[in-house]
């Protein structure tokens, strides 16, 4: 099922690949129903999940290479199921998104997004560090193309970019993988998780780890790849990027770095903190003078992370789940931030801020749907960010009052760069060419709609979605509250 | 060190045998046949080679003859392999690029077949005199290989100078050589070995100097920096499929003695040639990822290529372990489909004289999607990059070197290969991000698309399902002793 699940777009990519010729429109209906699909097949996936068991569930396993300890393995549990949803559910979108937009190679973009989904659902899914990190890598091809073939004008750097900054921190992971499960016996990852290990073992285990999910994160100061990536990647590129691609580095965290090196974990909380609450100020700082809008979005993205890892690393319950939460949250408003920028870049072709301006006399509708990610986006009561910020910012003061503080500053940043943007493209005098613009067409409604339910949804009611993960996480911080290295001394 | 009659056993020797007939037999079948009979002899080399393989595999256990200066067993018979698959591929391939460039006279097949011969005596010898014998007939053969074209002057210079650096190395392992036999008073790997062995053995200056003689000669002919100079410049001089077999035959046949030689004859001095293999494989790792980085000329660019992944290979050699043994046969295999069908691609894209250099694959990906496609797929297999072949040779050798407990080889492996990236990367971007230039079209005979089909197969297949090659190269590894 959740091999099904993971290479039904793979083979939909195929079949596209094989069997579509010269027909761009029969490969974007063919790539939003296997997307489609996709989709229901993974709420299947929900309707069969118990979360009130922390245990991996849907297991699979088959011998891969059983000479060096390699098996497929698969399965999930409510902290890597909402990725999956979460993946699927925007795959769809992104393909809808790139309807009209995406004149060239339409085949060739349908079958690279699709064998995306398939690699990004596997990394959630898979429960073999090797089979993880042969996914993880593989996202890096599609991912390429994507950004060089169907980007904007510097779109040649800001691929390569993306592609070696997390080449290098993929590499370093392999090795301490590799040491890793050397050292245990086996790639397995719930064997893995309860292997005691030395602790000056799962430092160093922890570095390698560490160089590629803050890569990915991205995590100041290894972030500078993502403006770059964001601003020339196509619309449903960045939706993808910011939606899903940056939960990886974070869940990377939280399915390995945490649970199995729990007294690295500990060593390395203060680090992470700091690192964390430079990237909010910084960043937000930073976002405030952009004066393209994609850059802008981008750089906030690297703020709101900065809270989640935050979240994640108070190893308190509050923060943990904020910070999950946080990421489903910034999946939803960042992916659909992107999708609005890329409504108007249709229309006009630029992402300056400076050549907006008015845009409410003539699209109300976008603007009323621009107002709402706007408000989700600083996190204002009622929409989804307030609850996982409020949810971290109450784990991070219990955990240390002090990066608390600082964080909250970040939420304050948060809000001026947001409105301000929001201000300068939305209000003011209609500017020369915005006079002529259409209002959101009933396609890029399509797209919306079902974002803006998720918003609201988080935002008044998110026990079902806490629910999901709650029992997981409780069974996480029980592993990162063991303290391996004394197992090691008693055995 | 007396050879009785009864130690002649030639069944061990039957594929090496079997060339070395047929050889001959399509040198004198080439001299009575004119221009147009070429083509038998083109296939008859082909059958001859594919029927040698069926031989080698149909061989079993292990054994020796002349006096143990003949050996054969089960890691050499796969390497036989390899080293045939790695002469006939190119050979199918290159029928075009053979008729085009006046390379037609049937000679050619038959001195390849001899360089052939002269790697699988060196996968098979147990003394350091068949081991010379060898080696010295593979060069010799690939001199005259790289100068074949002779509508080229870089051909020319390819093959002087392989010839004369060549010369030098095989006298530095001839000089090697000699000094053990001056402290051992033998050559046969059993008798140094065993005195290797003795503290006497031990301790003797001059053996020592003679087994870092012997590796630096070693080094030359697998192309490890720093002894590397010659490959980028023979590499580009001399005709594409001679490159192709070039760049993957010797160094085969290189690794199959190195096997015998590090892991038998100086086992016991493990702790002076571990270091300089590491010290080898460092350099050649950072030389092939850095230099190749300013390249602008494909064959150059895969000659760095092929220096780094020696510097991968060597690792296995330092872990000193199956596993890194093993770890060398995975990735030899897995290096050979990927250079072959690269070179596959660069012979069909030759019939307009374009493909040697990247800019030739300008924007390839919107004129031929699928061969770009193709070849991007061997690039991101170079590079390593999962769920491709390359990458499971490079887990294969990472993880041998992290179970030998070398963990900062591993990682200057690593961060060598995400550099390394870069420049495959290039092609990649060139191919799909640039726009197309004019007319460029390629050109696949039937060999050729075979080759590089089975090649891109090959590489897709393994790189998810590698379960038979790592269970074929295991089960040779395990019969070793």
């Amino acid at each position: 099922m959740l091999s099904l699940v993971t290479f039904l777009p793979l083979f939909g990519a195929l079949v596209i690949a094989v069997g579509v010729h010269n027909r761009p429109a029969l490969a974007r209906w063919a790539a939003l129903v296997v997307s489609g699909v996709t989709f229901l097949l993974s709420l299947l996936l929900l309707e069969g999940f118990d979360p009130g068991s922390h245990a991996f569930q849907f297991l699979e396993e088959s011998p891969w290479l059983p000479g060096y300890g390699l098996y497929y393995r698969m399965g999930v549990d409510g902290i890597s199921l909402p990725f999956v949803l979460l993946t699927t559910f925007l795959t769809p979108v992104c393909i809808l998104s790139s309807w009209e937009s995406v004149q060239k190679y339409v085949k060739e973009y349908m079958v690279a997004f699709l064998a995306l989904e398939t690699f990004v659902v596997g990394v959630f899914c898979a429960l073999d560090f090797i089979l993880f990190y042969i996914l993880w890598e593989a996202m890096l091809i599609p991912m390429f193309l994507i950004i060089g073939v169907w980007g904007g004008p510097n779109r040649i750097y800001a691929a390569l970019k993306f592609f070696l900054y997390t080449l290098v921190g993929s590499v370093l992971m392999l090795v301490a993988v590799l040491a890793m499960g050397i050292k245990a016996g086996t790639f397995s990852i719930p064997a893995l998780m309860d292997h005691p290990f030395s602790l000056v073992f799962q430092i160093w285990v922890f570095l390698g780890l560490f160089a590629s999910f803050s890569v990915k994160v991205p995590m100041w100061p290894v972030h500078t790849w993502l403006p770059d990536a964001h601003v020339e990647a196509p619309t449903a590129g960045s939706v993808i990027l910011a939606g899903i691609l940056l939960k990886m580095g974070a869940y990377g965290f939280l399915r390995f770095s945490i649970p199995m090196l729990p007294d690295a974990t500990r060593v390395f909380v203060p680090l992470i903190f700091g690192l964390s609450l430079v990237a909010i100020v910084y960043t937000a700082l930073v976002a405030l003078m952009q004066k393209d809008l994609k850059k802008l979005i981008a750089y906030s993205s690297v703020s709101h992370m900065g809270f989640v890892t935050i979240g994640l690393f108070t190893l308190n319950e509050q923060g943990v789940e904020g910070g999950i939460l946080q990421m489903i949250n910034h999946g939803i408003v960042a992916g659909a931030l992107f999708l609005l920028v890329g409504v108007v870049y249709d229309r006009l072709h630029t992402r300056e801020i400076a050549r907006f301006g008015g845009l409410v006399h003539r699209m109300p509708v976008y603007a009323l749907i621009f107002m709402v990610f706007t408000m989700a986006s600083v996190g204002l009561p009622g929409t989804n960010g307030f609850v996982g910020e409020f949810l971290i910012l109450l784990g991070a003061y219990l955990a240390s009052k002090g990066a608390a503080v600082v964080a909250t500053t970040g939420v304050v940043l948060g809000a001026a760069y947001m409105l301000w943007m929001y201000k300068r493209v939305v209000f003011g005098e209609i500017h020369d060419g915005v006079s002529a613009l259409l209002d959101v067409s009933k396609r890029e409604l399509i797209l919306f709609v079902p974002l803006l339910i998720l918003v609201f949804w988080i935002g008044f009611y998110p026990k079902p979605f806490l629910e999901m993960f709650h029992v997981s996480v409780q069974h996480l911080l029980h592993q990162a509250s063991v303290v391996k290295v004394g197992a090691m001394v008693v055995k | 060190m007396s050879v009785e009659m009864q130690d002649i056993h030639l069944i061990f020797m039957m594929p090496e045998i079997l060339v070395a007939v047929m050889a001959m037999a399509l040198l004198l079948l080439s001299a009575w046949t004119h221009k147009g009979g070429s083509g038998v002899v083109h296939w008859m080399t082909a059958m001859t080679i594919i029927a040698v393989i069926l031989v080698i595999r149909v061989g079993e256990g292990s054994g020796s003859t002349f006096g143990g200066q003949f050996v054969t067993d089960a890691v050499s018979r796969y390497m036989k392999v390899l080293i045939c698959l790695g002469m006939v591929l190119p050979i199918i391939m290159s029928r075009d690029y053979i008729r085009t460039h006046d390379m037609d006279g049937g000679e050619y097949h038959v001195v390849a077949m001899f360089a052939m011969l002269g790697g699988m005596i060196m996968a098979s010898s147990g003394g350091f005199v068949i081991l010379y014998l060898g080696l010295e007939l593979m060069s010799l053969s690939f001199y005259v290989l790289a100068a074949w074209r002779r509508d080229s002057g870089f051909s020319g210079e390819a093959g002087l100078k392989y010839f004369v650096l060549g010369s030098v190395a095989s006298g530095l392992l001839l000089y090697g050589i000699s000094m053990i036999y001056g402290a051992v008073g033998a050559t046969g790997f059993k008798e140094v070995a065993a005195f290797l062995g003795t503290p006497d053995g031990h301790g003797s200056q001059l053996a020592a100097l003679g087994v870092v003689l012997v590796l630096v000669g070693m080094g030359f002919k697998v192309a490890a920096a720093p002894f590397h100079m010659w490959a980028p410049d023979v590499y580009q001089g001399a005709p594409t499929p001679v490159t192709a077999f070039m760049s993957v035959m010797p160094k085969i046949a290189a690794f199959a003695a190195l096997f015998r030689i590090l892991f038998d004859v100086f086992a016991p001095v493990h702790a002076q040639w571990g270091p300089m293999v590491q010290l080898l494989a460092i350099l050649s790792m950072g030389v092939g990822a850095f230099a190749g980085l300013v390249q602008t000329n494909l064959k150059r660019l895969l000659a760095y290529s092929s220096i780094g992944h020696v510097g991968y290979i060597l690792i296995g050699l330092v872990a000193n372990t199956p596993e890194g043994m093993q770890g060398v046969m995975v990735y030899l295999t897995i290096y050979l489909f990927m250079t072959v069908g690269v070179f596959g691609i660069m012979v069909a894209f030759d019939r307009q004289g374009l493909g040697e250099e990247i800019s030739d694959y300008q924007g390839a990906a919107h004129k031929q999607p699928l061969m770009a496609f193709v070849m991007a797929m061997f690039m991101f297999s170079m590079a390593g990059i999962p769920p491709l072949a390359g990458f499971v040779g490079k887990l294969s050798i990472f993880m041998a070197a992290v179970k030998a407990g070398m963990v900062p080889l591993a990682v200057a492996g690593v961060l060598f290969s995400a550099v390394s990236a870069f420049y495959y990367l290039k092609v990649v971007k060139v191919m799909y991000f640039d726009p197309p230039v004019a007319e460029s079209k390629m050109f696949f005979s039937g060999g050729g698309l075979l080759v590089v089909t089975l090649s891109f197969i090959l590489i897709c297949v393994w790189g998810v399902l590698p379960g038979d090659l790592m269970a074929w190269t295991e089960s040779s590894v395990k019969a070793w002793h």
